[in-house]
């Protein structure tokens, strides 16, 4: 456990999002496991957190060391982004945990 | 990868319910190609002297014996300690840690309700959630239902908890995608400021650290 939280912190990707910035999560339908539910995909949200880095899981799956470590994010979306036909108040909000390959920066409009 | 991945279904066919007279089948009762695999690994590492039966045995016992009394004692102690409540919010596993609580590796998130956000927790890929914390958690959190609607009609589903969430409070579904898992701090029920943070302890319940309910006074 010690081993691999010291390997893990020798071998991260470096971190690309701070809280507080718009991303969109990446539209890809890549075989195999993956942890981004379809439902995200495409939509737009803001980082909440950042929750560390941790092994990927695509690679972790195949018994692969996941290594170099991703970023892992906590992403907010408005219920509305995610369901256009979403039934409840406008401002309720999802968050879902995205590791940094699967989100892009988003401008945001002026 | 965490241990606690997993997705079951325990699908029933006419609606859950059985037609008069058929016995409810076991749900362990044919050997999937899972099943299969979970026995030839377990019978290997016993062979190989990786591990005893006494010792599946002991973890299995542990697991089962867990409950939500480790969430309970974090909720009340945040209700009666301010600065522990923040402290939890900012890193849930080290104050889980700092309660004496076992936890492992556990990485853990609180989320805390109040009368602005209700916060309830899902996980729409398969059924993680914090065991060390919770104990295991209840068929229904697994079910396909629970999991598809509950990040989409969040309303709804509270609603069939008995839970009805005024229109003015923002809901915040958790979808626990990856490697954090998820605590809801209820909000503490009117007078109850005469109970000790044991007393408060028994009044929280499993479904109000998920979020499916709230705490009656």
């Amino acid at each position: 456990m010690t081993d691999t939280a010291a390997l893990r912190r020798e071998t991260c990707s470096p971190h690309r999002f701070r809280v507080g910035d718009r991303v969109r999560v990446r539209v890809a339908y890549p075989i195999g496991h993956v942890r981004t539910p379809f439902y995200i995909r495409g939509k737009s949200g803001i980082i909440e957190r950042l929750c560390g880095s941790f092994p990927n899981p695509e690679e972790l799956a195949y018994a692969r060391s996941g290594l170099p470590a991703l970023p892992l994010y906590r992403v907010r979306f408005l219920q509305r982004e995610l369901w256009p036909d979403y039934v409840g108040r406008p401002a309720d909000t999802l968050e879902a945990e995205i590791y940094q390959h699967w989100l892009q920066a988003e401008e945001v409009p002026p | 990868m965490s241990g606690d991945h997993e997705a079951e279904d325990g699908h029933l066919p006419h609606g859950g319910h059985l037609p008069h007279g058929e016995i409810r089948p076991d749900q362990d009762d044919s050997l999937t190609y899972y099943r299969a695999m979970e026995t030839a690994v377990r019978e290997l590492l016993i062979e190989k002297g990786v591990l005893t039966a006494a010792d599946v045995r002991r973890q299995i016992e542990a697991m089962d014996s867990r409950g939500p009394h480790g969430g309970a004692m974090m909720v009340a102690r945040a209700w009666v300690d301010t600065a522990f409540k923040q402290r939890m919010l900012e890193d849930g596993s080290a104050a889980a840690r700092e309660l004496g609580l076992e936890i492992g590796p556990l990485n853990l998130i609180v989320v805390e309700n109040t009368s602005a956000v209700h916060n309830v927790i899902v996980c729409t890929l398969c059924s993680c959630y914090p065991r060390m914390l919770l104990g295991l958690p209840p068929d229904w959190y697994k079910s396909r239902n629970y999991r598809s609607r509950t990040v989409r009609e969040p309303r709804a589903v509270l609603a069939e908890f008995g839970t009805l969430i005024p229109a003015d409070t923002r809901i915040c579904v958790h979808d626990s995608t990856a490697d954090m898992r998820y605590l809801v701090l209820p909000r503490r029920p009117e007078n109850t400021e005469h109970l000790s943070e044991a007393q408060l302890a028994a009044l929280v319940t499993r479904d109000s650290m998920i979020g499916v309910s709230v705490i009656e006074e």
